[in-house]
C-alpha cells in the first residue's frame, strides 16, 4: 500500500491549521473589536463553512487560476499554485478557517469587558492584553477551534480535487484516495483510510474534550462572572 | 492631586451631565442604578469617550474634545476597582499584582511582597483567583491598584458583591486604605449608609445629572431636591405648594405645615423622614396628620407601622418598640405630628 497520501494528508492539515490558527484569531479579534460593519465581515468569513466546495473551489480557480492577476504574478517568479502541494494547503486553510474563526469569536465575547478595562488602566499594552489575558482565558474556546480547524482540513475534498486534484504522491490525500478507491472498485484499501481516517479525527476531538476539561477547571469561577 | 470634570455625552434614554472637582477628598456619587455613576467614572478612566467636554486630573488634560485631546487609559494613570474586581483568573494573586506595574524586576518583587503584607495576603502569592475568598480576591484587586500608583482611585460599588458580615469588614478595610492613599477618591454607591460612613462628600446623581456637591450632614438634614431626599433614605413625599412664607399644603396628604425656614418660591414637594413622627392625641394642634394605623411591621430592631390618611395615601413611620408598646393602649386615636424643623422641603 502507497502510504503518500496519509503523509501528504497530514503535512497539509498541519500546515493548513497553524495558518488557520492565526488568521482565524486575527479575525475574531478584528471582529469583536469593530463598531461597525460586524455583520458584513462575519457574512464574509463564514461564507467558506456554508458554500459547496466546488463554489470555494471556483472562486480559488478564478483567483489563483494561470489567467488571474495573482496567477500572471506568480508565474513571473515561476510558481504555479493550480495542481501542487501548495493548492491543497490553499483550499484546507480556506475551508477550515470559518471553524476556527467562529469558535474563537465565541470564546472572545464572552470575557468580561471590565477585565480588560482593568488591564488597560492598569497601564498593560493591548498586545500584552491580547497575548497574556485575552488569549489564556480563552483557551478552551481556542483550542476547541483549533482542533475543529484540523479535523476539517485532514478532511477536506471538494475545493482540493478543483485547484490541487488527485495526483498520486504529490496532490492526493487520504480523502481523495479514499474517492480514487471507491471510483476504481477498490473496497479494501478505501476501508484501510476511511478506519485511518477516523482514527485520526476521533481521538483529536477525544484529547481536545479532556483538555478543555482539564483547562477550564483552572480558570473556571472569575471568567465567566 | 485634584480632578476637575466637565463632560456631557449622550445615550438614547438620558444624556450624561456632570461637572464637578475634587481635592485629596473622598467624594462619593451617590445615585440609583441606571443614573450614570458608572458610566462617569468610566469616561475619567477612558474607557467610555464623552461627547464633549474637559477632563483633567492633577494638571494633566486626559480630555478635551476642543482640542482633540484624549488618552488611552493607559496613560492615565487611574485605578478603577470593578464590581467584581476584574481580576485575571489566569494569573496567581502576585502575578496579577505585577500586571499594572511597569518596573525592572528587582523593584517589582520588592513592591509586590510590600503590597502582599499590607493587604494581608501572605501565603497566597500562588493562588488562582477562584481559589480565595471573596474578600481576598477584593483586597488582591485593591492591591494590584495601588501597585500600579494611581493618580486618582475609582470605587465602582465596591461592596456590593459582599455578603452583609464580610462588606462590614471589607468597608473598615477599604476606608484604612483610602487614608492611606491620601488622595482624591471617587467612591461610587447607591448604598447612604455606606455613604455616609465612608465619605465627607457627596454628590447625588440623578438620570445622568450630577447635583450640587454637599458636605454629607447637609445633605442629610436638608436634602433639596426630591432625587437627594429619596437617596437619602426618606421615605415619605408628598407632593406640595407653597401657601405663605412659612406655610405650605402637602397635598397628597391634605394637610397644611408651618416652616421654620423660609419656604422656597421653587417648591414642588415636601418630605418627612419615617422616624420624625411623634405620636399626639390632639387633633388641634398644627403639623398635626389625621389618619389610623392600618398595618404594623415588626422590624428586627424597629417597628414600622403604615398610617393610612384619607384618600389613597399613607404615610410610613417608625418607632422603636419600647415607643411603639407605650403607644397600643390609644392606637385607634393616634394622629401624627411633625415638628417644623424636621419638614424637609424639596424642590424638582
Amino acid at each position: 500500500m502507497d502510504f503518500s497520501p496519509f503523509f501528504i494528508s497530514i503535512k497539509t492539515a498541519l500546515l493548513a491549521t497553524a495558518i488557520t490558527f492565526f488568521l482565524g484569531l486575527f479575525a475574531a479579534r478584528l471582529v469583536v473589536k469593530i463598531k461597525h460593519g460586524k455583520g458584513l465581515l462575519d457574512g464574509i468569513f463564514t461564507l467558506p463553512m456554508v458554500l459547496p466546495p466546488t463554489v470555494v473551489g471556483f472562486f480559488l480557480i478564478l483567483i489563483f487560476g494561470k489567467n488571474s492577476y495573482v496567477g500572471i504574478l506568480l508565474s513571473q517568479i515561476n510558481v504555479t499554485v493550480m495542481f501542487s502541494w501548495a493548492a491543497t494547503v490553499i483550499s484546507a486553510t480556506v475551508v477550515s478557517f470559518p471553524l476556527m474563526y467562529r469558535t474563537t469569536r465565541g470564546a472572545f465575547e464572552q470575557i468580561d469587558m471590565d477585565m480588560v478595562y482593568a488591564a488597560r488602566t492598569l497601564g498593560m499594552s493591548e498586545r500584552k492584553i491580547f497575548w497574556r489575558i485575552l488569549l489564556p482565558i480563552s483557551w478552551p474556546g481556542v483550542a476547541a477551534g483549533t482542533v475543529l480547524s484540523f479535523a476539517r482540513a485532514l478532511g477536506e475534498f471538494g475545493a482540493t480535487i478543483m485547484i490541487a486534484g488527485n495526483i498520486p504522491g504529490r496532490t492526493q490525500t487520504i480523502s481523495t484516495a479514499i474517492y480514487t478507491a471507491v471510483q476504481s472498485g477498490d473496497r479494501a484499501t478505501a476501508y484501510q483510510w476511511t478506519g485511518i481516517i477516523i482514527a485520526i479525527s476521533f481521538s483529536a476531538m477525544i484529547m481536545l474534550n479532556y483538555w478543555s476539561n482539564y483547562q477550564s477547571k483552572i480558570i473556571s469561577r472569575c471568567a465567566k462572572k | 492631586m485634584s480632578v476637575h470634570v466637565d463632560i456631557k455625552k449622550s445615550f438614547p434614554d438620558f444624556n450624561l451631565n456632570v461637572k464637578f472637582e475634587a481635592e485629596n477628598e473622598i467624594l462619593a456619587l451617590l445615585g440609583a442604578s441606571g443614573c450614570g455613576k458608572s458610566m462617569t467614572l468610566k469616561c475619567i478612566a477612558g474607557i467610555e469617550k464623552p461627547d464633549e467636554g474637559q477632563i483633567v486630573l492633577d494638571g494633566l488634560v486626559l480630555f478635551d474634545s476642543e482640542k482633540g485631546i484624549n488618552l488611552s487609559p493607559q496613560k492615565r494613570k487611574t485605578g478603577y476597582l470593578f464590581q467584581h474586581y476584574a481580576l485575571f483568573p489566569n494569573m496567581t494573586v502576585a502575578e496579577n499584582i505585577a500586571a499594572g506595574i511597569q518596573l525592572p524586576k528587582r523593584e517589582k518583587d520588592a513592591i509586590i511582597k510590600e503590597k502582599i503584607q499590607m493587604f494581608h495576603l501572605d501565603g497566597l502569592e500562588g493562588r488562582y483567583p477562584s481559589q480565595i475568598s471573596g474578600g481576598q480576591q477584593q483586597r488582591v484587586a485593591l492591591a494590584r491598584i495601588l501597585a500600579s500608583e494611581p493618580k486618582i482611585l475609582m470605587l465602582d460599588e465596591p461592596f456590593s458583591a459582599l455578603d452583609s458580615y464580610l462588606r462590614w469588614q471589607m468597608e473598615q478595610e477599604i476606608s484604612c486604605v483610602l487614608e492611606k492613599f491620601g488622595g482624591t477618591t471617587l467612591f461610587v454607591s447607591h448604598n447612604r449608609d455606606e455613604v455616609y460612613r465612608i465619605c465627607n462628600k457627596i454628590a447625588v446623581m440623578s438620570h445622568g445629572n450630577l447635583e450640587a456637591i454637599s458636605e454629607k450632614w447637609a445633605l442629610f438634614n436638608n436634602p433639596q431636591t426630591l432625587a437627594a431626599a429619596l437617596l437619602t433614605g426618606c421615605k415619605n413625599i408628598s407632593h406640595a405648594k407653597k401657601r405663605t412664607d412659612y406655610s405650605l399644603e402637602a397635598s397628597d396628604w391634605n394637610v397644611t405645615f408651618q416652616t421654620e425656614e423660609k419656604v422656597p418660591d421653587n417648591l414642588s414637594y415636601v418630605g418627612v423622614r419615617a422616624h420624625y413622627f411623634v405620636p399626639s392625641y390632639d387633633e388641634s394642634e398644627p403639623n398635626t396628620l389625621k389618619g389610623s394605623i392600618q398595618r404594623v411591621i415588626e422590624d428586627t430592631f424597629s417597628t414600622i407601622i403604615m398610617y393610612q390618611l384619607g384618600g389613597d395615601s399613607s404615610i410610613r413611620w417608625e418607632v422603636d418598640k419600647q415607643t411603639y408598646h407605650s403607644l397600643q393602649k390609644y392606637e385607634e386615636h393616634v394622629f401624627l405630628k411633625v415638628f417644623p424643623k424636621d419638614i424637609l422641603m424639596l424642590s424638582e
